[in-house]
């Protein structure tokens, strides 16, 4: 009876953080229509969340685009179709690895820096503070970070896959001795819009739960040290999660 | 409260010479009570001081006058409007009529001084850009600090900081000030400052004050009123003087410094010998 019992609170207790999940997105969304009118919030916050990020994005990106290269050229060669690199270099970013991998970094450097900087400023008053100037803070600091987020994500999902294609390339053609002309030609006769949108789709989406989740747990975050420390470590873990869940689900829509 | 001071009091409320008034106040956070039946008049244009020991809910009465929380049972009438019948946007608007300063100073730690201070205009008003710099400059120079402008929060002192939001708390030309332990930190130079700057700000603009402090002598010389809250009640107000000359146990425990009297040193525990006795399993 006793775990019963536990598991019943547990499972009440997700369902009401989920449902407070809800109403929060709700808020966000019914400000983010007026938000665009103050574009100059919105655009740093895109510079924070994305200019900064792009870094660690480019050498990830490099870096799976290589070694997709390396293990893709190991595998088509022993069907000795080494020419369509290309193609599955660029599909395997496109659809999956992409918004996947980009969402994974966005919340461990862009997720927790939001999470924390909202966090900080629950403890420190800041958001008391604008709420006694009459200014509601999830207009104001929140609905700029959660756009911003948005409009990053698929971004450096296209800077990640773009810049990941040129490793693969760089490796299967430059190291491998790949055709270049196979390489590129087999992959634009084989990828198709949809196979973009795909990843396009899933990068959006991932960049509504990453902003989501780093904005919420900032602004729930209990006001001491470890409480915002214990928001950012939840911000990257529940991201990540939700990322993976979110690419099977709508992997098996969009198939 | 003295007989006739109650009854002044009804007067005040009843001829709308109150700018808050709290009645029969009942408020428990978890199950712990905070105020019980606390009534509270402050008229409009004075400085009133709220004192008490720590813990006695102090800030959380500036919570609640303020509206960032709201009473169990009771009213909190502010500028006329019972705080708990007003909707989220008319909450805002009674907002933009009173500035508060917090503790710490809680500025905007990402703006640098003079965007602080013209946060609110940037916010509610569509003024242009020359008019936003004439005001943020005139209210920064009343606190002396018009030539810090350019710093961020994170280069000023604690001092400095408190100043600045006071004229952040300003610059909407408010019709209350509310000020939450203005001097906690303070060197005597800035807390001479501030202490000025709370009487010349409340006269000069013929505002009203409310100074939350436990500071009883620095206090003491800019209040026309004050309050002394214990154990979640009104337990002594007045005049500064009269306080002072008050014979009442708990008055003098907290004027006069005293570690022991009603409000005890030790926090509720058990007996002392017993605890140390007691098997560590116990």
């Amino acid at each position: 009876m006793g775990l019963l019992r536990e598991l019943w609170q547990a499972l009440r207790g997700a369902l009401e953080n989920l449902g407070d999940v809800v109403l929060f997105l709700g808020r966000l969304l019914a400000y983010t229509p007026a938000s665009f009118r103050r574009f100059g919030l919105i655009v740093h916050q895109v510079y924070n969340a994305g200019a900064l990020s792009l870094v660690i994005i480019m050498l990830c990106g490099l870096f799976v685009g290589m070694v997709l290269g390396l293990q893709g050229f190991d595998v088509l060669q022993r069907f000795g179709s080494e020419e369509s690199l290309g193609t599955a270099a660029a599909l395997g970013l496109l659809k999956e690895l992409g918004p996947v991998v980009t969402a994974l970094l966005f919340a461990g450097r862009a997720g927790t820096a939001l999470a924390s900087e909202i966090g900080l400023m629950q403890a420190t008053d800041q958001l008391a503070a604008m709420q006694m100037m009459a200014v509601d803070p999830i207009r104001r600091v929140c609905v700029p970070r959660f756009v911003g987020g948005i409009i990053a994500m698929p971004l450096l999902a296209a800077i990640f896959s773009a810049i990941g294609i040129y490793g693969a390339q760089l490796v299967g053609v430059q190291m491998m001795g790949v055709d270049s002309g196979q390489f590129w030609s087999q992959m634009r006769a084989s990828v198709e819009v949809r196979d973009v949108m795909e990843g396009v789709i899933k990068s959006c989406v991932f960049g509504v739960s990453c902003s989501l989740i780093a904005v919420y747990e900032g602004y729930n975050a209990i006001p001491t040290a470890e409480g915002v420390g214990r928001a950012t470590t939840r911000t990257v873990v529940i991201s990540a999660v939700v990322t993976l869940l979110l690419d099977y689900m709508l992997t098996a829509a969009l198939l | 409260m003295t007989e006739p001071a109650q009854a002044a009091a009804a007067d005040a409320a009843a001829d709308g010479a109150n700018i808050v008034e709290i009645r029969d106040l009942h408020y428990a956070v978890v199950q712990r009570e905070i105020f019980r039946d606390l009534s509270i008049g402050i008229r409009r244009g004075r400085v009133t001081a709220i004192m008490g020991p720590s813990g006695t809910g102090k800030t959380t009465l500036l919570r609640l006058i303020t509206g960032q929380v709201f009473a169990d049972r009771g009213t909190v009438i502010v500028d006329g409007q019972d705080l708990n019948q007003l909707s989220r946007n008319e909450l805002y608007a009674l907002r933009q009529r009173m500035g508060m300063l917090f503790q710490n100073g809680a500025l905007l730690t990402d703006i640098d001084v003079f965007e602080n201070v013209a946060f609110p205009l940037r916010e509610h008003t569509d003024l242009p850009e020359n008019l936003i710099r004439h005001l943020v400059l005139t209210k920064l120079h009343a606190v002396g600090l018009r030539g810090a402008a350019e710093l961020m929060p994170a280069e000023l002192s604690g001092g400095m900081s408190r100043r600045v939001a006071l004229a952040r708390a300003m610059v909407m030309d408010p019709k209350m000030l509310v000020y939450d332990e203005p001097f906690a930190g303070l060197d005597p130079i800035s807390l001479g400052v501030v202490l000025r700057l709370i009487r010349h700000m409340n006269d000069a603009l013929g505002i009203t004050s409310i100074v939350v402090s436990h500071d009883v002598q620095e206090i003491s010389s800019v209040a026309d009123y004050t309050y002394l809250l214990s154990g979640g009640q009104v337990v002594a107000s007045g005049t500064p003087k009269e306080l002072q000359r008050s014979q009442s146990e708990v008055v003098r425990q907290f004027m006069d410094g005293l570690a022991d009297g009603p409000v005890p040193f030790h926090y509720p525990a058990p007996d002392y010998a017993t605890q140390l006795l007691a098997r560590e399993d116990d």
